[in-house]
């Protein structure tokens, strides 16, 4: 090969390097752009639609009496609220306090009962202190939360549901 | 025919100036034909070893069920499959190709950088061994799929930094060679050969390597942001870190798209020599078929979002990449007519380059369809991620590219090897690689319409049915291959004397002014081409 050829070789493989370079640089620089064109096009939320709760039925509302019973256990047990007003289908969140003032700790199960006798089915929870033992120490105070919705099912003569809790010791129960 | 008398002479002259022989030939090699031929056997070896990944994987979707494999490794044989076929099959075996037939087609010695010839084949190796050798370290072979997608590929253990550096080694490699081939044909060109007058499968590898340039680095790149996000504490794609998994996408595919192309333009190269050879009748519509090659190649780089339909992209968005995909079927359909119209009255024979060629034809065009298909946004959304598309890409690559890859190995064989190969066991091959290709294949239409995503060990019972005519097909057409296997070594070792230029309709220099076999060193003087 002439020396003439290899140069001409040399300058040819001078400028692909160049294209290959800069094609990195380019793979790079697709980094910036993309937030810029993102940015620029306003699409850089994820369009995610209609995450809300379709299940709503706003045409009428439900009042929810909070009742708190004492009767199982001589301790302080109240609800924070008297009483919500919701929407069927709408997730509400109430809450309960209880302070043991029985000066020895106690583990005990709280049972709801609901009136009209027919409103629990249509009392859906998803998260309830009742679903568990509950142990607390001498004297300890707690919030506890019951998260609930009324069914849209409910029939539309139910405008008002009596929602009760009442703790029973467990015999044994530590823990 | 003197012209090749005249080279044989020149050709036993040079065979008496000594080069290295054993090991040492095929380590330190610089020739072209060394190269090309080293190229093509690591190819065959790549291409039966994702063959037997594909069987494991077809087994395991024999039934519905979980059988044979667990899903993990499952996942690693789709990964590792895929990434072997493209990179270590497909790939090489074009540049095996390109290397013996680039400087012969255009009068030229060797290739423009010997040297680096060498060096781009002995890269290839160890990042197959890398990629191979990942099955072997704790917590198994890439398991992402074949599109490395993060977040998951950020998760994986050693062996995605194995498979790292395996790309990383192949883009260098496919770089160097790229810049050879580009050189050799744009500097070494016969007197007389003008750039219109190149044969066709030149051209499509100088477009080839110019797609190569342009796109290895941007997936080498696409690579080290992973490397950096796993390792360095960037967070180019960890959405935790203010980065975004989607931006992968757009920059794998901007690879992604190119790339498939690479894959079937030489393809297009080789199928514009065998048809009018054995049509005997030159080519239909030589200079369209260049420009059309060159729109693909344009084209290929603005339809990447093709691939990413589903991922939320502005409708504008989906439009712009809707239009630009069904954009590309035009000159694709431009180069089909041509071959067709080649083929129109001409004395057609049918040997067995020739019957793959033809099936080329017949199988690309289905998968081209299925393309356009998938480029309808609307469709496409509920068609990503099924079997539907593996069906579309399968026809694309393996009646597309593999089918080219044995016509072209049928069709040169004769001058590489001075030999010729069995027609009947050529034809047996050809059949019984036709009908297992469509039994696998074709069903996989039927179960992506019918909602069974890809990538997954078990599926619902009511996709059983064309599971198990799929896994049939692929173990028919998995084992047909040994048939090449047996006929290109058959050949090479028989007595049957091939002529120098053994197919009537054949008119480029390595036939009309070549002996067959091919002397190790050719055209030392430039052939005048008029
Ligand atoms: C008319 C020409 C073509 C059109 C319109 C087309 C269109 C498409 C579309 C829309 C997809 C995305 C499907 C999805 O993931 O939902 C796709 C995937 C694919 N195509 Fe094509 N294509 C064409 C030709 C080719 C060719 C020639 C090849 C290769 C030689 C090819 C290889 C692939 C591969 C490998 C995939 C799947 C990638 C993956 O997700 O793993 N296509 N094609
Ligand atoms: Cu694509």
């Amino acid at each position: 090969m002439d020396a003439a050829l290899a140069d001409r070789n040399r300058q040819t493989m001078t400028k692909l390097l160049v294209i290959a370079v800069a094609m990195l640089g380019f793979g790079f620089a697709m980094v910036p752009m993309y937030r810029q064109i993102c940015e620029s096009l306003g699409i850089t939320q994820t369009r995610v639609v209609g995450a809300a709760n379709t299940q709503v039925d706003a045409s009428r509302s439900v009042t929810v009496e909070l009742l708190a019973s004492s009767g199982g256990l001589p301790w302080r047990f109240e609800a924070l609220e008297r009483e919500v007003r919701l929407h069927p289908g709408q997730l509400v969140t109430v809450n309960y306090r209880v302070v043991n003032t029985l000066g020895r700790p106690v583990t005990a199960h709280a049972v709801m009962n609901a009136a009209p006798s027919n409103a629990g089915r249509y009392i859906e929870k998803q998260a309830c202190f009742c679903f568990s033992n509950q142990s607390f120490a001498a004297g300890e105070e707690r919030v506890m939360p019951v998260v609930f919705r009324v069914s849209p099912e409910a029939p539309r003569d139910m405008s008002t549901i009596s929602l009760s809790y009442t703790f029973f010791e467990q015999p044994g129960g530590a823990s | 025919m003197s012209a090749a008398t005249h080279a044989q002479d020149h050709g036993h002259h040079d065979d008496h100036a000594h080069h290295p022989t054993g090991l040492k030939r095929w380590l330190f090699t610089t020739n072209h034909k060394d190269i090309g031929t080293l190229y093509l056997w690591f190819s065959l070896t790549m291409f039966f070893m994702g063959g037997v990944m594909a069987l494991l994987l077809r087994a395991e979707l024999f039934q519905p069920g979980l059988q044979l494999i667990n899903p993990e490794f499952f996942n690693s044989l789709t990964t590792v499959h895929g990434l072997v076929m493209v990179f270590g099959a497909i790939m090489p075996a074009w540049v095996g190709f390109a290397n013996w037939l680039i400087p012969m087609q255009i009068g030229a010695a060797d290739m423009a950088f010997p040297r680096m010839n060498n060096w781009s084949f002995w890269l290839v190796v160890p990042a197959a061994i890398l990629l191979v050798a990942s099955f072997f370290v704790p917590g198994g072979a890439a398991a992402s799929g074949w599109t490395l997608y993060p977040p998951l590929i950020i998760q994986q253990g050693i062996s995605i930094d194995m498979t790292i550096l395996a790309v990383h080694i192949l883009g260098a490699s496919s770089i160097m060679g790229s810049i050879n081939i580009i050189t050799t044909i744009l500097n070494l060109r016969a007197p007389g050969m003008t750039l219109m007058k190149m044969p066709l499968f030149v051209w499509t590898w100088l477009i080839t390597a110019y797609l190569l340039i342009a796109v290895m680095p941007v997936l080498a790149g696409a690579v080290t942001m992973l490397l950096t996000d796993r390792h360095f504490g960037t967070s180019f794609f960890n959405a935790a870190g203010g980065g975004d998994p989607t931006m992968f996408m757009h920059i794998f595919w901007f690879f992604g798209h190119p790339e498939v192309y690479i894959m079937i333009l030489p393809a297009f190269g080789v199928v514009s020599a065998i048809i009018p050879a054995f049509a005997r009748k030159p080519l239909f519509g030589y200079a369209s078929m260049v420009y059309a090659t060159a729109s693909i190649a344009i084209l290929s780089f603005i339809v990447w979002g093709h691939h990413m339909f589903t991922v939320g992209m502005p409708a504008a968005g989906n439009l712009f990449f809707m239009y630009a995909t069904m954009l590309i079927a035009v000159p694709t359909g431009v180069k089909i007519f041509n071959w067709i119209a080649t083929m129109w009255q001409g004395s057609m024979t049918f040997e067995t380059p020739m019957l793959f060629s033809i099936g080329f034809i017949c199988l690309f065009t289905i998968g081209g369809f299925s393309g356009l298909v998938l480029a309808i946004t609307p469709v496409d959304i509920t068609l990503h991620n099924t079997y539907y598309v593996v069906a579309h890409f399968h026809y694309v690559l393996v009646s597309g590219a593999l089918f080219t890859l044995f016509a072209g190995a049928y069709f040169w064989i004769p001058k590489f090897t001075g030999k010729m190969y069995n027609e009947s066991l050529g034809k047996l091959h050809f059949w019984l690689s036709v009908i297992g290709f469509n039994i696998a294949f074709f069903p996989q239409h039927f179960l992506g319409l019918a909602g069974m995503p890809r990538r997954i060990p078990d599926y619902a019972l009511q996709f059983a049915e064309w599971n198990m005519w799929s896994t049939i097909g692929a173990f028919i057409f998995g084992f047909s291959q040994l048939l090449f296997l047996y006929n290109m070594i058959e050949c090479i070792r028989s007595n049957r004397k091939a002529a120098d230029n053994p197919w009537e309709g054949a008119d480029t220099l390595e036939w009309t002014h070549l002996p067959s076999p091919a002397p190790y060193h050719s055209f030392e003087t430039a052939p005048v081409v008029k």
